[in-house]
């Protein structure tokens, strides 16, 4: 079945003013649509003559025959394109003014603008990408910064793949040995295979934990760090997250959640994205009892990866609130002293604070007024988090939660291996493992057909019908 | 002229044609038979013995169908084993020498004396046919539709169902070296017509090769040389209805030897005069179950091979040379065989040769192993490209029972790969494109901890009942059992003992670590030092059960992690065997397919997306694309 649908318009490269930009069209009528304002240097209407994978020559004109822009454009016809549609792309000039006019006229003509990601989508549904593609293609789409994006790509790449795949044929490889000794007894021999398989497994295991560390922390890079900030009233909470974000200029979304009152925000801290949750009570809420923060504080930190505990230095005395140590001993916090401009003023010190909490608790003295602290700040978290490495090595991270609970699958499977061979247990027995083990790797990179990824990606796609 | 009219024909009087002969006449339909031999009704040709590795699993099943193999080894074995009992329950496997006269004899009495069941001998020249007119079976993919069989003596036989069970009958040739024999196997008659008459009905067929070792007159061989394999005791029925006391027997003994350099020797200088490796043999023979000359050739580091001598029957003195099969000229096997320990004053009776036949191309069967094109015409064993009595057997009782419900209007049987190895054996016949002859393996079964030969009563025999091949009686016998392995497993897991002074010398007695809290029955017995049998001592109160419901409780709870894990595996494939692919499906349609995965979609036209990812030459992205396609297609269907 081929998707015989609308033709749709995008522009294809960055909305901002640059040397070049692309307009992409997709579908049945792409190039007629496109023919319509496409004169050749002779003055012809004459893209629907032109070869498939071709690019001319020529200008881009409005319905009274102005020429817009000078281009160069380019036709590739079904089923040999990214869509497996007949698509035609016009590298235009690339001021956002022009390609908006351009853009402007095929619609006005009969062409759809594209949502976001449909050019993949139909690329998809036609079977041009296989699953795990079209999901790094949605994981590139949706990038909220340079890391997502160039591990999308790393993904896209291959590398991924290549990792996973050398894992599998090692194990395939004993697996296949195991049926080959069950069934060819007389030329396969195992005695002595399970102390052999044993040192194999551990380094699998190995391999395996390591793309589970990495995807804690690419989850992390992706995603940003789940971050919520603690402290009474005036402690300098606001005027903290006001220069968090003001000092980047890095608001990157504001995105409403579930429940209204509840605003979550995404700070870039240099290369780390804090994802900040604030609730909008507590705003509200400034000059009212600290109870209500804390509580509210108290619900948010149980899903947080990282609490920032603001504390006034001027303050009299340290907050013994139970909840407040309780939300402390379990996560990861970082307590800055605020204030600390004021300094013949300080009653709090760093002391004081190691002797309520603990002398573990990394504490950071800061001060909103000369903007200091902000970078030490950033060090502490990038350790906690990214094992001090602020850019991400040339290495792949399974940033996808279904790619990374089929690596936890794995490695659970190959932990029952070792289980086996350490209670004595036949080949036969462990071989089921291996067998799991090696179907969870598939799954991650396309070789194990996994229906739910097709209904994930289908329902990602929003596909109503 | 029209001689009769039945319901069933079945051609050819093998392991096959035995089993479905008697399933149609046991269901209750009209059958004839027709061989070119009575005298030679489940003949034996190759080895003397029935199951062993996966082939013992296939008789279980068999058995737990209704089928007869199972039985009728039971009373004609010579010697009985169950192998691997080393490793675990999954690939132990009961492997039994028959007396091949008497298995053959007892055999034909049982056909002989079934009601509805005729047995005629005659050489089968033609099916009849004709083309189909209904526009639901055209849909489905039929060109011609069944009528019946017209004999080498012009005598027409109409029936509903035909089944074509020829073994490695058709145009067959025997090659011993550079000599040519156009006979079937040990010089019995070939059958030359039927082919053609197949081809003209639209079935592709191909070459297939097989080979069989020499006999040798058991008073020269020299058994002080040898090693003595002797049978088990107490001996384990193959059939689940055979009583266990019936089958204590004295035994006979097998011998086991082995090739030497020497015997490399022989064959590597001689190598040139195998018909395999001159290119005189067309057909393709199977790598499993390869001849000396193959192994010695394809494993050169091999100082030796195994050679096991077991006997033909009582009736005879000829030994059968186990492990090396061959087609080396009759005088370079002379010399070859008298290299080996206790061979070297050997005299040939039969000499070994190789056996090339017509049988079915891959692709042409549906899963039900009715040929595609052919409305009512089911095929089972060598013919459809599979080698062993067992994987014969398993095949004619399949088709049989899927031919009769065709004619009853009852729905088709359907084992799949997680309720059996006759599911495995069907599917990779119908799914795989095959070259070479199709054996049985463990390997091939992959969810084979749950197909266990114990078990097969368990997983096959409602199937069977339904069917109408197992008695009601039986039946309740088998329902009975299940409640009692469900209540003991659950009665073990719910019993706790306490670590007292009792229980702590117990465990000292067997080596146990000691208790350091309660725990339950079932939880001893996982313990590798432990079983049911040795906690008797702990466990008073049990009740007395009959063996083969201990041996399920017992395994049951042993390898209760592994049981559950790989049944997880089984409901994910089962997952996707539900998704069916529409009949009518036009892969050209299906845009992305890569070629070769279009090409054999095309050709073996699976039924669901299981099936379709089985198939050679088909990877999981094209499996994607085919999902996203049915995915699409079935979004459509319903909004329409």
């Amino acid at each position: 079945m081929y998707f015989k649908e609308d033709t749709i318009c995008a522009i294809a490269t960055a909305m901002i003013d640059a040397g070049i930009g692309i307009i992409r069209i997709s579908g049945p009528s792409a190039i007629e649509q496109a023919d319509k304002f496409y004169i050749d240097a002779k003055g012809n209407h004459s893209l629907k003559n032109f070869d498939s994978h071709t690019i001319h020559y020529g200008f881009v004109c409005d319905e009274n025959e102005n020429k817009i822009d000078e281009v160069m454009i380019s036709v590739m016809k079904a089923p040999r394109s990214y869509t497996k549609e007949d698509v035609v792309e016009i590298n235009s000039h690339g001021g956002r003014l022009i390609m908006e006019t351009i853009l402007k006229l095929l619609i006005k003509n009969g062409c759809r603008l594209a949502e976001p990601g449909e050019f993949t989508k139909r690329a998809f549904l036609n079977g041009r990408i296989d699953l795990t593609r079209a999901e790094a293609v949605m994981d590139l789409i949706h990038s909220q910064n340079e890391f997502s994006m160039k591990n999308s790509e790393l993904q896209l790449g291959g590398e991924l793949f290549k990792q996973i795949d050398e894992l599998r044929k090692e194990i395939l490889y004993e697996m296949a040995f195991i049926e080959s000794a069950i069934d060819d007894p007389e030329n396969y021999d195992l005695t002595g295979f399970d102390e052999n398989l044993s040192e194999k497994n551990n380094k699998w295991l190995a391999k395996i934990n390591k793309l589970i560390k990495n995807s804690d922390e690419g989850i992390i890079r992706k995603d940003g760090i789940k971050t919520v900030i603690i402290g009474k009233p005036n402690a300098g909470k606001s005027s903290l997250l006001n220069m968090l974000a003001g000092e980047e200029r890095a608001i990157v979304t504001d995105i409403e959640g579930t429940t209204r009152d509840i605003i979550e925000e995404n700070i870039k801290l240099g290369d780390i994205v804090l994802h900040v949750i604030d609730t909008a009570g507590i705003r509200d809420t400034e000059d009212k009892i600290e109870q209500i923060g804390v509580e509210k504080a108290v619900k948010s930190a149980s899903t947080a990866d990282l609490i920032l505990y603001i504390i006034d230095s001027t303050d009299d005395e340290l907050s013994d609130d139970e909840r407040i140590k309780n939300i402390i001993h379990n996560n990861h916090v970082i307590v800055l002293l605020n204030k600390n401009d004021i300094s013949d003023s300080i009653s709090i010190t760093e002391e004081s604070i190691h002797k309520m909490y603990g002398d573990e608790i990394e504490v950071i003295k800061t001060s909103m007024i000369d903007r200091t602290g902000i970078e030490e700040l950033e060090k502490i978290i990038s350790v906690m988090f990214l094992s001090g490495n602020i850019m991400p090595r040339e290495e792949v991270y399974i940033t996808n939660l279904r790619q990374k609970e089929s690596l936890i699958n794995a490695k659970t499977s190959l932990e029952k291996v070792s289980v086996s061979i350490e209670d004595g247990m036949s080949e036969d027995f462990y071989s089921i493992d291996l067998m799991n083990a090696y179907a969870f790797l598939g799954e991650i990179i396309g070789q194990e057909v996994d229906e739910d990824l097709i209904d994930e990606i289908f329902s990602k796609f929003c596909m109503g019908k | 002229m029209v001689a009769d009219i039945v319901d069933v024909i079945v051609i050819g009087g093998g392991h096959a044609g035995c089993e479905a002969s008697l399933a149609a006449a046991r269901l209750g339909l009209k059958t004839i038979m027709f061989t070119l031999s009575a005298d030679n009704i489940a003949f034996m040709p190759c080895n003397p013995h029935i199951g062993g590795s996966s082939k013992g699993h296939l008789v279980r099943e068999i058995d737990a169908l209704g089928g007869e193999m199972g039985k009728n080894i039971d009373k004609t074995f010579l010697q009985s084993k169950m192998l691997n009992k080393s490793k675990g329950p999954a690939i132990h496997s009961l492997r039994a020498q028959a007396d091949k006269l008497e298995y053959s004899n007892s055999m034909r009495r049982i056909l002989e004396n079934q009601e509805n069941l005729i047995i005629k001998q005659s050489e089968i020249s033609e099916i009849l046919f004709e083309d189909i007119e209904d526009a639901e079976l055209k849909k489905e993919g039929y060109e011609k539709i069944i009528k019946g069989v017209k004999t080498v003596t012009g005598l027409e036989y109409l029936g509903k169902s035909v089944i074509l069970c020829t073994g490695t009958y058709l145009k067959s040739r025997c090659l011993c070296g550079e000599s040519i024999q156009y006979t079937g196997p040990n010089g019995l008659q070939p059958s030359n017509l039927l082919s053609d008459s197949l081809i003209k009905a639209g079935i592709n067929l191909r070459r297939f090769k097989t080979g069989t070792p020499a006999r040798m007159d058991g008073n020269t061989i020299d058994y002080s040389k040898m090693e003595v394999q002797t049978g088990d005791t107490p001996v384990i029925p193959f059939s689940f209805d055979t009583d266990p006391e019936s089958v204590q027997k004295e035994q006979h003994n097998c011998y086991l030897t082995y090739t030497n350099e020497k015997t490399h020797e022989i064959i590597r200088n001689n190598i040139d005069r195998s018909p395999i490796y001159a290119g005189v043999i067309e057909g393709i023979g199977p790598r499993y179950c390869p001849s000396i000359e193959d192994k010695v050739i394809k494993f050169p580091d091999k100082i030796r091979h195994q050679v096991f001598i077991e006997p033909e029957g009582t009736h005879t003195n000829e030994m059968y040379v186990d492990g090396m099969s061959s087609s080396m000229p009759e005088d370079v096997q002379l010399q070859m065989y008298r290299t080996v320990p206790g061979l070297e004053n050997c005299v040939i009776v039969k000499n070994a040769y190789a056996i090339e036949y017509d049988c079915l191309c891959s692709g042409e069967l549906h899963p039900t192993l009715e040929i595609k094109k052919v409305r009512g015409l089911f095929s089972a064993g060598q013919f459809n490209g599979s080698s062993g009595y067992e994987e014969a057997a398993a095949q004619g009782l399949y088709a049989s029972i899927n031919a009769c419900m065709q004619i009853l209007g009852k729905p088709y049987i359907s084992i799949d790969r997680s309720e059996g190895y006759i599911g495995v054996l069907v599917d990779d016949l119908v799914t795989k494109d095959n070259l070479e002859p199709y054996r049985m393996m463990t390997s091939r079964a992959e969810y084979r901890l749950l197909l266990r030969q114990d078990n097969a009563d368990i997983r096959l025999r409602k199937k069977g009942y339904e069917v109408g091949l197992i008695s009601e009686e039986k039946y309740n016998a088998l329902i009975l059992k299940e409640k009692q392995i469900q209540e003991e497993t659950e009665r073990l897991k719910s019993i706790k003992v306490g670590a007292n002074a009792k229980i702590q010398e117990f465990m000292d007695k067997h080596e146990s670590p000691r208790l350091k809290t309660a725990v339950s029955l079932a939880e001893l017995i996982c313990r590798p030092e432990l079983n049911y049998q040795n906690i008797s001592d702990i466990d008073p109160e049990r009740p007395q059960l009959p063996n083969d419901v201990i041996e399920q409780v017992e395994i049951n709870i042993k390898y209760e992690g592994y049981i559950e894990r790989q049944q997880r595996q089984v409901d994910k494939f089962k997952k996707t065997e539900k998704k069916i692919i529409p009949v009518d499906i036009d892969y050209d349609d299906v845009i992305s397919l890569r070629l070769e995965a279009r090409q054999n979609l095309k050709k073996f036209r699976p039924v669901n997306v299981g099936q379709a990812s089985r198939i050679s030459g088909v990877n999981p992205a094209d499996i994607s694309v085919l999902l996203v396609y049915l995915e699409n297609y079935n979004r459509g269907t319903k909004s329409e």
